[in-house]
Parts: C-alpha cells; structure tokens; sequence
C-alpha cells in the first residue's frame, strides 16, 4: 500500500507546516496494510448527529458586527474559489469568470481577489491564460467529476491533462461506492494515485458528503483522505444535494484539528454548494475560529466553493461601507 | 491575516422599561407593601441598581393569601377547564410576543448570557405554557382519578438561577389543574416575576388568581407557613427545603420540593469525543453553573482521561466570559457577591484539599461579580468539592474504571436530581439508567428541558415531580 511517507516527501506544501517524526510515523503504520487502516478508520471516535448540530446551531448565533463583520467579508471574498461547472461552459464564459476573480467588485478597486477560479479540465488553458500574472490559482476538477465513476487509468490521465494545462489545484472526487461497501484501501490507493499523477500539484479531495450521509463517514473519509496525502478535504462536488452544510464543515474541521494534533501537519478544508450568503459564509468562519482554530483563517487552509455567494459578499461589503444596499445590478453576473 | 476578534454585540437595553419602584401584585393590582422595608435589586454584571422592590412582611402575605383562596373559591376552582386554558394560551402568546424584553431583563437582573435566555429561557417559559394550557380540559386523563379536584392555594418559592423559567414551572401547571397561587420570586432576581404580573393582567387574568409578593427568607417563611395555603411548592437549597418540610409537618398541606444536586457525568471510553466535550462545557458552564442539575462531577474512564481533559481544557479557552447583553457572550456574571463568596470559599477549599486548579486565561471585569471557568483535577470522593453543592461554574473531575465502579461513585452522594451517561453503547445507556439513582438520566446530552419531561430528584434532592404529566400530580386531590 501507499505510504504516508512518500506523501511526506515534501511536507512543506504551504511553507508553514512542522512535521512531527513520531506523528507521520505512527500514522504510517496505520496504512501499512489495509487492515490496519480498516481497524484505524472505524476505531475513530463517533460523531453523535444530535450533539454535532447542536455545536453548528449554538455557532450560528455568533453575532458578528462592524470591524469583526468587515474582516469576515474581506476573508470570504479571499477564501472564494470561483466555480463554473457546467457542461454548457465556453471559454467565453470562463473569461468573463476571470475578469469577475481579478476585480469582484467593478465600483470599488479595494475589494479582494478571490482565491481561485475553479473549472472543467478542457478549460484550465483559457483560464490559466486570463489569470497569467495575478496570483489567482487556476483549480481544476479531475478524476470523472462528479460521479468518479470510471476507471483508474481514466483518472490519472483527467488528472495529469488538468495538471499538463496548467492547473495549480487539483479537485479530485473519492469512489464513494468503494468506501460505502467499505473498501477503504480502495480508496486510499486511488486518492494516492492521484497524488501522484499530481505531482506537487494542491489536491483537494472531494468526500462528497451529501451520498456519505453519516457524520461517522465523513469523519472517517476525511482521515482517509488525509492519511493518503490530501492537501484539502473538501465537502461536495455541488451536483448532490445536500451540498455543504455547517455540521459537516464542523466534523471535517475537528479532523483537521485532529491531524495536526496528531501530525503537526495543516490540511485545509473546503466547503462547496449551497452557500449563497455572506451571513452563512460568516457562520462558517466562525465555526473555522472556534473549532481548528485562527490558523485556518488563511485562503491556504480554508476555501469556499461558490459562485452566487460572491456578490452578496460585496453587497454586504458596500453596506456596511456606504450604510446602504446598491441594487443587485450593480454587481456584475460573472 | 489577523485575528477574528468579535466585535461588541450587545442586545438593546432600551426594550426594557423598569420601573424605579415596585409594590407588590395583590388582586390583580400593584400594592403598597403595608409592613416590611423596601429593597433594591441589582444588576450583578455591574453592580448597578436596577429598581427598588418591596418587601412583603405578614401582613401582606395574608392579604395575598386571602386574595387567592377568594378567586379560588369564586372565580378559578369552579371555572371550567376550557375556560381556564383560554387564559393559559393567551398568557404563553403574550410571553412569545414579549420574549425579546423578558429575555434582556431577566439576563439584567440575573447576570445570565442573552444568548441563554433567548435561546433557552423564554422559549421553554412560553412553551410551559402552551404544554399546560393544553392539559387545563383534560385532567381526567392524566392518571389522578376519573374526577381530579384541584388543591386551592399553592404558596410557591422559587429560586434566582432561572427567575421567569422556575416561575412557569410553578405556576403552569397550578393554573390548569385549577389552584390559584401566592409566588415569592427570591429577593435578587424579583424583575421577571413583576414583568410577568403586568402580562396576567394583559391577559385579563381575573383578580387574585395570580398574586407575586417580593422579599427575602422572611418572606417566603411567612408565606409557607400562612394557614390559608393548601399546597407548598419550593426550589432552592436543600437547607430550606428541610425547614419547609419540618415547618408544615404536621399540617394538611401538601408539598414539593426540588433541592440541590451534585450530578456525575459519566464518560465512557467510547464516548462521541467532541460531542461529550460540548456536553461537558454546557452541564456545568451553562448559566454559570447556577443549575441544580449541573453535572459539576466529572467521572471519566482512566482509559480515555488524558485525552478528554486536553480536550476540555482547550475548549474552555475557547468560552467568552463578559457583559451578559452581549450575544457573543458564553458564561455571564455570577448572581450576588453572596454566591461568589461561596464559589471562592469552597474552591479554595479544593485547593486546600490538595486537588489541582486550573482555569483558562480571561479577563474579568473589575465591576460586579465574576468567576471564571474552573476544573479540579485530581480530585476523590472525599473532598468537599465532590460533594458539596458548589453552585457555580466549577468542576471536579474524578475517574473509574468500569461501568459498575461509575455507578457506585455517582451514587455515593447525598443527591440524586440529575446524571449524564455519555457512551456510544445503546445497551450501557439502558442499564447506566437503571442503576442510577438520579431523577433525570441524560444520554450523549446535558441540560435538556422539555414541558412534557418529568423533573425532579431522589434522596436530599427533594420529592415530587415538575413537568409532564406528572407534574400535574402534585395539584391535584385523588
């Protein structure tokens, strides 16, 4: 099987990271068979639904006002990775996407970049190509997005055409079938396949949440992830429904949490679908402060998948800057 | 990228209209208190004073008296139910359409967090309420007898930890089940009780029914041992429950109490870590750890004890302690210099005794009355913070080895109101509750209210039952 170490060759992925010897190595021995990694996944301590979105709920009634409301808007914006995923997508429309990522807010230069802008792997050289010099990464989603339904050979080579146009982040979906019929080590050595065909690529593995369905599985699937070498463990592909929601972020973020505890490694998390107002996206940061802690207020460590979710960030940025809503129109579609 | 530091978010004062003085509601009307000084009532979060209340001595107390056995006999007793349920109802509207004002003036007068009493106080209040109103035409199906009678006067004393939450459950089900009721609220804590006058009579509640007499110990002496009362229903310290019970022995009169409590909450090794952490936190930091239920000893399983208490720890580092008003706040102030004298007795008691303090760093306010969350480690059944009710937000942690020791130490008090069980084993939860010797046994939760749930205690935790339809039990004649 795949070892943690070799995911260890380079560490130092987000230039912030320590790796604790012990840590990584303990953890490697966990994947040293499948067995042991079966044994390992479900001795990990349950997540109880009820008291799980308690925590969420008791999060969202955090009250987030002036100077704190301020800083939570830039962060979003920052954390956004602007999505496009449609089979309709043009190039066309991938520009104008672009042209939205460097300048969100058309009236008002001080608004933040966003993060990423995130699409289909045929359209990664148009956008690499629009965002050439602005820092803003080109992610892509690989690996049979979203049913990841096909096979091994097929993934590496969605993976390694993103990569080869240019991508700086690779969103790769796990084979849920596999892991609900509970061949884990399935998935371990497919998710470390990718790894590979990425090369130093970010890879963000997508659990697709919404079809994992209990609390233990995304817990379980988010240690998996990390044990084969994510970067990020992201919620959702936003082709199932429930897309993101506040007590799955919650459970993947004391994974993190867990891990690093664990490893003094960071893995970044990543909420996709569903979140469509800058009064959820603050529910979220603040579940991020509270739960793995300030570290993961970067864009290196936490991102939000969305695309309506940006112009009500700077609806709300406007207002509270000017005291007033300018209308919709005045924010640009894409 | 900087800090995410929560800006202030306080919840408005201005909802609140409080008077500078108060009388006393006799008859459906404010009085003058005709013996007895007045007295003020105090913000604890900031020691400023809120209003001036009166102080209703014997005389007062006879008058209230008389004024409930008269709507008794005449207006309340003889109604029928339907009609009593009318009121009910519209008493609980009355308190969902006003819970943003009750809310922030029981959190004033209190010291509790906004967030508690919005999220947690009020709507249980109101839904106390609806829950009886419901049962005021039905009591002929609530296992008392086919023709259940109700008592008469119930003289009620109610407690400063959940001032309008502890007056609801009093006066509830005494409305439906027909009696009329004398309600002392405890002498820090009168405001919500007084608000709550004003909404009997919004809600047209007929003179007498519903009488609040404000005061202290004398007081709720005077009230208790009155001759014209039927039914004695009291919260609060074991020690005044034992006066109570010897003061009316004797006597026709029929009697609740729901005294202290010292819960263990016990966690398995295969608990739901992050879920029992939270569960933790909120049984003994909710409300300050002003609960009688609070689950202020902790028996955690050797086997997974490092690993919770790191856990706890850096999960209290995370709780904001400050300005009760403000909706970001976790614990708020403690209620009187009273009580935190007593907090800092028995926890220097603690230290004394050789156990380990520990509390995250956290600014205090220099005005008021303020503790900050605390857990011994280290500590056995012997000493006097495992066993002596501390009523404030400090916790003792012991350990156990197997299921059977866990029961042995949770019983091994002279309480038994309420217990935790936290397990992801079905099996263990069912027979945990059967071995427990506690009122209220919770599973992967703490501190849960609910109307229709019974609540009460074993042993010097008192008798009788509040909630459900059992708590109906205790206002009615078989």
């Amino acid at each position: 099987m795949y070892n943690r170490k070799q995911a260890a060759r380079n560490p130092i992925r987000l230039g912030r990271v320590t790796t604790t010897d012990t840590g990584v190595d303990s953890l490697a021995d966990v994947t040293s068979s499948e067995d042991r990694l079966r044994r390992f996944l479900l001795g990990l301590p349950g997540v109880d639904q009820v008291g799980a979105e308690a925590r969420a709920a008791a999060l969202s009634t955090r009250s987030i006002k002036t100077t704190a409301k301020a800083y939570a808007l830039d962060l979003a914006i920052q954390m956004i990775d602007l999505t496009t995923l449609e089979g309709s997508d043009t190039p066309g429309k991938v520009r104008a996407l672009c042209a939205k990522a460097k300048r969100p807010d058309p009236a008002d230069p001080t608004a933040p970049q966003v993060a990423a802008v995130c699409v289909y792997p045929d359209l990664v050289a148009t956008a690499k190509f629009e965002l050439r010099g602005t820092g803003i990464n080109v992610a892509s989603v690989a690996t049979a997005f979203p049913s990841g339904r096909s096979s091994l050979a097929i993934k590496q080579q969605d993976t390694r055409d993103a990569v080869a146009a240019g991508a700086d982040e690779v969103d790769m979906v796990i084979d849920r079938g596999a892991f609900l019929s509970g061949r884990y080590g399935l998935v371990f050595d497919e998710i470390a396949a990718i790894r590979e065909a990425a090369g130093d690529t970010h890879l963000k593995v997508i659990l697709e949440t919404g079809e994992l369905v209990t609390y233990d599985n995304v817990r379980r699937a988010s240690w998996l992830a990390m044990l084969a070498g994510a970067d990020f463990i992201k919620t959702s592909t936003g082709k199932v429904s429930p897309a993101a929601t506040l007590p799955v972020t919650l459970v993947m973020l004391e994974a993190v949490r867990d891990y690093h505890e664990a490893t003094g490694l960071h893995i970044g998390v990543k909420p996709a679908g569903g979140i469509r107002t800058a009064k959820d996206a603050i529910k979220y940061l603040v579940t991020v402060n509270e739960t793995a802690g300030p570290d993961w207020l970067d864009p290196e460590l936490f991102r939000f998948g969305a695309s309506s979710l940006l112009n009500d960030l700077l609806m709300q940025r406007t207002k509270l800057a000017t005291g007033h809503y300018p209308g919709p129109d005045y924010f640009t579609l894409d | 990228m900087g800090r995410f530091e929560y800006a202030p978010a306080p919840e408005s004062r201005a909802i609140v209209d409080i008077k500078s003085s108060y009388g006393l509601f006799i008859n459906g009307a404010f009085t003058e208190a005709t013996d007895g000084k007045p007295f003020k009532t105090v913000s604890p979060a900031s020691e400023e004073v809120l209003a001036e209340v009166s102080e209703a001595g014997p005389a007062d107390v006879d008058r209230a008296v008389k004024a409930a056995r008269k709507a008794y006999e005449k207006v309340w007793g003889p109604m029928a139910g339907r009609d009593r349920a009318k009121y009910l109802y519209r008493i609980a509207r009355l308190i969902q359409e006003r819970s943003r004002e009750l809310a922030v003036l029981e959190s004033l007068d209190n010291g509790k967090p906004i967030r508690e009493s919005r999220d947690v106080d009020l709507p249980l209040v109101a839904a106390h309420f609806f829950y009886y109103a419901g049962w005021a035409d039905k009591l002929e199906y609530a296992g008392a007898g086919v023709d259940p009678k109700p008592l008469g006067v119930a003289a009620q004393v109610i407690p400063w930890n959940f001032p309008l939450m502890m007056l609801a459950w009093k006066i509830a089900p005494a409305l439906a089940a027909g009696n009329t009721v004398v309600l002392k609220p405890a002498e820090t804590t009168p405001l919500t009780a007084l608000a709550f006058a004003e909404i009997c009579q919004q809600a047209d509640l007929p003179p007498g029914v519903v009488n609040i007499i404000t005061g202290a110990g004398r007081t709720g002496q005077a009230l208790v041992e009155h001759e014209g009362v039927d039914k004695v229903a009291f919260t609060g310290s074991t020690a005044v429950g034992r006066a109570i019970a010897k003061s009316i022995a004797g006597t026709d009169k029929k009697v609740t109490l729901e005294l202290g409590g010292k819960a263990a909450n016990i966690v398995f090794e295969d608990a739901p870590i992050d879920q029992t952490i939270e569960g933790i936190v909120n049984g003994i930091f909710f409300n300050q750890g002003h609960v009688c239920c609070a689950g202020s000893r902790l028996l955690v399983q050797e086997s997974v004890y490092d690993e919770v208490l790191a856990r706890l720890k850096r999960r209290m580092g995370s709780l904001r302690v400050g300005d009760p008003l403000d909706k970001n706040t976790d614990i708020g102030a403690i209620n009187s210099a009273e009580q935190l004298a007593r907090i800092r007795e028995l926890s220097q008691v603690g230290e004394d005794e050789g156990s380990e303090r520990w509390s995250p760093e956290c600014e205090l306010p220099t005005q008021g009355y303020w503790f900050p969350p605390t857990v011994f480690t280290g500590v056995s059944q012997a000493h006097r913070i495992a066993r002596e009710e501390i009523f404030g937000p400090v916790l003792s942690v012991l350990t156990f080895r197997t299921p059977a020791e866990a029961v042995e130490k949770a019983n091994n008090t002279p309480f038994g109101l309420s217990a935790g069980v936290w397990t992801e084993k079905g099996s263990r939860i069912l027979w945990m509750a059967s071995q427990l010797r506690a009122g209220v046994v919770w599973a992967n939760t703490f501190n849960r209210f609910d109307p229709t749930s019974p609540f009460g205690g074993y042993k010097e935790s008192g008798y009788g039952r509040e909630g459900g339809r059992h708590g109906l039990e205790a206002y009615l004649a078989h």
